[in-house]
């Protein structure tokens, strides 16, 4: 037991290091784009001295890597800062884009992961047949069909020519969760339309995998109903596997809500963090691209730890 | 009422491959009495396999049955449904597989697997599975027969494992039990407590058997009756002691070739300096050390044999001495001059002279590389051969190994056979102009002759270039053949050396004696004997520690 804890606080500690030169990175990143916030602000027509002042009172004319060990000294705190452009808090300023943005997320994973395990796993039983080989054509086009080109084809069909869901979202703090869910369809399809493809895709063919292997068929030589074999000898194998497509999968889907959300036009987090970019709002920027991040990192370390606690050789040592 | 248990007429089964299909069992019969042992004897290819399964009337994916009965106690299993076929198999007819590591379930306890057997098959109960189990551990002598069950399969030797998979064969009494090469994959030592395991248990509870192995000597101990296989044909079917003494075909004949196959002359040590030497090194991974103070040398024109049981440093020493492996202590001395430890400082000469050829051809040649290129690469790279040059000298190599230059040049190693792909990676090394080859299990994955061919090969080049070999092998036959001076190693340490004629004949060290006698030999008898014989002596039976 406690190799399996030194083992995923090693992994937990990797995330965090991770984290760290992710946050350099976003920041030289940021820093190397032409133009700063000032600049954004103040229009073309502004003169030098009002540039150079707005920079003072910014505290942008102090050296990037003060301002960087300031940025960290702040969220150490566990203040992650204001708003350059608005002066707002920036927690305050995430935490309603943040929900909306979990909201569709997760609204998507909830329907596509298992919809995915149930279509991987039919698609690996009855492999090479009829439903495998359409299921195969209608994920391939699915994938191959880049996001904004789901999107705009969605809106084509079911909100321009059908008019049954909006093309923008107008989410507030007063939106109903029916509401909600009305605006939140089409972004919501053209996600899964991606990672359910792909995740079905990985489920079949680490299922399949699994079943060409000796001790699979050794249970149909027992004469093991065909049941008992996927659900008693394959399964508890395949989590590992499972786990981590899952994983990618979702946080492929945190990444890809970015477009999506562009689309649509949906005050999530993945819009902010366009707008901040183009703004050059560093601290917000910071702020998403950590979560972004630590999502990716929470998920990947999740399915490392599952991986761990399903194997045999490491749950129960020589 | 009759005694026969199983009767296969005119059987024919078709496997696919490219979507085309092609015959692999054409028309073959088998009859098997109740409690008769049955060898079926061939190379790999020959449809073994594949005619074993079918006795369940089960057939690998990609496989199909075109036709024949399959007639078990009166019953005809081709034209049962699959839930009536389903509870024949584990009940009346088991199977136990070659790799039992592979074909237990790594995520339960070994009881767990015995126990559902029966449990889902309703012939016992949970708990009286489990104290059958335990009998049963006991009864193939694993140690610690009821706490062994509690274990998962990494936590017990493949020897053991191979014995609870026969326990588990066991669990509802079946009338048949098909064992697939259930001893191939041990070492020698192990294998004879396995062998001695299955046919005292099939014995005792009158169990019959079909047993399928391509190991005559092997199958000679355990059969009543022979079937020799080629192509999914028969080739000749007698009693275990007439096959033995006395085989018809000349195809059966040739199945004892390797055996026969043996080195002109010795040749002793000329020089003073050794091509290679392996002095005084202890290397291993992580904190475990796998040599422990070994040293060996091997001399221009000599071949020397590393024997030893899986685990015993037999590939560490050949990595130590390419120097992929750095050694802890000690170096390897190459024509008297110390070579740098690992292969990242030894210069261009240093690596040309040291080759080495694989166990695996499959993976040890590019299959996107043709054979031109495979052979070419070191001649440029080692020799600086261009153009014109380079092409004379890969057609003399492809000569040298016996294949036609124009037929061969041009293919990928797809194109080829085992024993071909095998011929490339000799020419490979050959390519280099060494002196000195490592031959790592060259032939284990051969079938005999073709092995036969391979060392015949080996043998012709090495007088013709007066080369070094350190032949790796734990195949004695082979060793015998090939060896003038052998090394015998046990967990990372030598414990015999010398010349072959010396390691054979007694007075032997006790472990270079268990070796040698667990070697399977032609005679029926051999394993009764051998037996008898170690009980009487209390001779030292086994290495396993676990």
């Amino acid at each position: 037991m406690n190799r399996i804890l030194l083992m995923v606080l090693q992994r937990f500690g990797l995330g965090l290091l991770t984290l760290f030169v992710v946050s350099i990175i976003i920041f030289v990143g940021v820093e190397f784009l032409p133009g700063d916030i000032a600049e954004a602000l103040l229009g073309q027509g502004a003169s030098p001295e009002n540039v150079a002042a707005l920079r003072h009172e910014l505290g942008l004319d102090r050296p990037a890597h003060i301002r960087y060990i300031d940025w960290w000294a702040g969220v150490m705190q566990g203040d992650l800062g204001t708003s350059l452009a608005n002066r707002r808090d920036i927690a305050e300023l995430i935490t309603f884009r943040l929900s909306n943005t979990l909201f569709l997320a997760l609204t998507a994973a909830v329907i596509s992961v298992p919809l995915a395990l149930i279509l991987g796993v039919l698609a690996a039983l009855y492999r090479n047949g009829i439903y495998d080989r359409s299921v195969n054509i209608a994920t391939l086009g699915a994938v191959s069909a880049p996001e904004f080109l789901t999107a705009y084809v969605l809106i084509l069909y079911f909100s321009v020519k059908l008019g049954w869901f909006p093309s923008l979202s107008n989410i507030d703090v007063n939106t109903s969760f029916i509401d909600k869910l009305h605006q939140v369809t089409l972004p919501a399809v053209t996600l899964m339309a991606v990672i359910l493809a792909y995740m079905m895709r990985m489920v079949r063919a680490s299922i399949i995998n699994l079943l060409a292997s000796a001790y699979i068929e050794m249970a149909h030589l027992k004469g093991m109903p065909k049941l008992r074999v996927i659900v008693k000898h394959a399964l508890p194998n395949a989590w590992a596997p499972i786990a981590n497509i899952i994983a990618i999968s979702l946080a492929y889907l945190v990444v890809g809500v970015v477009v999506v959300e562009v689309v649509f036009i949906y005050p999530g987090l993945g819009q902010l963090m366009v707008d901040s970019v183009s703004n050059r709002d560093i601290p917000v920027v910071q702020a998403c691209a950590m979560i972004f991040a630590g999502t990716y990192i929470l998920l990947n370390l999740t399915a490392d730890i599952v991986s761990i606690c399903t194997n045999p050789r490491l749950l129960h040592p020589k | 009422m009759t005694n026969r248990l199983l009767e296969i007429r005119n059987l024919e089964i078709d496997g696919e491959s490219d979507e085309v299909w092609h015959e692999i069992i054409k028309g073959l019969d088998l009859d098997l009495d109740r409690g008769e042992v049955l060898g079926l004897i061939g190379e790999s290819g020959a449809g073994k396999s594949t005619l074993g399964l079918a006795a369940m009337n089960f057939v690998r994916p990609g496989c199909r049955i075109r036709g024949g009965t399959i007639r078990f106690d009166g019953q005809e299993l081709t034209e049962q449904s699959e839930t009536t076929l389903r509870k024949l198999r584990g009940v009346r007819i088991a199977y136990v597989a070659q790799s039992a590591a592979a074909s237990f379930n790594p995520a339960h306890q070994l009881i767990d697997q015995f126990s559902e057997i029966p449990v889902v098959h309703k012939v016992k109960s949970r708990q009286d599975a489990e104290a059958d189990a335990k009998d049963l551990y006991r009864r193939v002598l694993l140690p610690d027969p009821n706490g062994i069950g509690y274990r998962y399969p990494h936590q017990v030797s493949g020897g053991q494992l191979q014995r609870a998979m026969t326990a588990m064969a066991l669990s509802c009494r079946p009338d048949l039990i098909i064992f697939d090469e259930p001893t191939t994959a041990l070492d020698v030592t192990t294998q004879i407590e396995v062998l001695t395991t299955i046919r005292d248990i099939v014995r005792e509870f009158n169990t019959a058997a079909i047993y399928i192995s391509h190991d005559l000597a092997v199958v000679a101990q355990m059969a009543d009756r022979i079937m020799v296989l080629r192509y999914g044909e028969l080739v000749e079917e007698s009693t275990t002691r007439q096959m033995m003494s006395d085989p018809k075909m000349d195809y059966t004949k040739s199945l004892w070739a390797v055996r026969s196959f043996k080195k002109e002359a010795e040749t002793a040590a000329t020089e003073i300096n050794p091509v290679v030497k392996v002095d005084n090194v202890t290397a291993g991974y992580g904190e475990e050390d796998i040599l422990k103070n070994v040293t060996f040398e091997i001399h221009r024109g000599q071949t020397v044999a590393i024997v030893g049981e899986s685990g015993s440093g037999k590939s560490t020493a050949a990595r130590v001495i390419t120097g992929l492996l750095p050694p802890r202590l000690g170096e390897v001395q190459f024509s008297g001059e110390a070579l740098p430890k690992s292969f990242k400082s030894r210069n261009k000469d240093q690596l040309r002279h040291v080759q080495m050829i694989y166990q695996m051809a499959d993976t040890a040649l590019n299959p996107r590389q043709r054979i031109r290129n495979i052979i070419g690469r070191p001649l440029s790279f080692y020799l600086n051969l261009r153009g014109k040059q380079k092409e004379e000298r890969i057609r003399e190599l492809l000569s040298l190994i016996e294949l036609e230059p124009d037929l061969y040049i041009d293919r990928y190693p797809d194109e080829l056979s085992g024993g071909q792909k095998q011929r490339v990676s000799i020419a490979r090394a050959l390519a280099a102009e060494p002196e000195f080859i490592i031959c790592d299990e060259v032939t284990s994955a051969l079938d005999q002759l073709v092995a036969e061919g391979i060392l015949r090969l080996l043998d012709r080049l090495q007088r013709e270039f007066n080369l070094a070999y350190m032949f790796i092998t734990h195949d004695l036959a082979t060793v015998k053949a090939i060896a003038d001076n052998v090394v015998v190693m046990l967990q990372g340490e030598i414990v015999e050396q010398g010349p072959k004629t010396d390691v054979f004949s007694p007075p032997h060290h006790e472990y270079t004696e268990l070796l040698l006698s667990s070697v399977p030999e032609m005679d029926p008898d051999w394993l009764n004997e051998l037996i008898a014989h170690r009980e009487k002596h209390g001779v030292m039976t086994s290495t396993s520690t676990s």
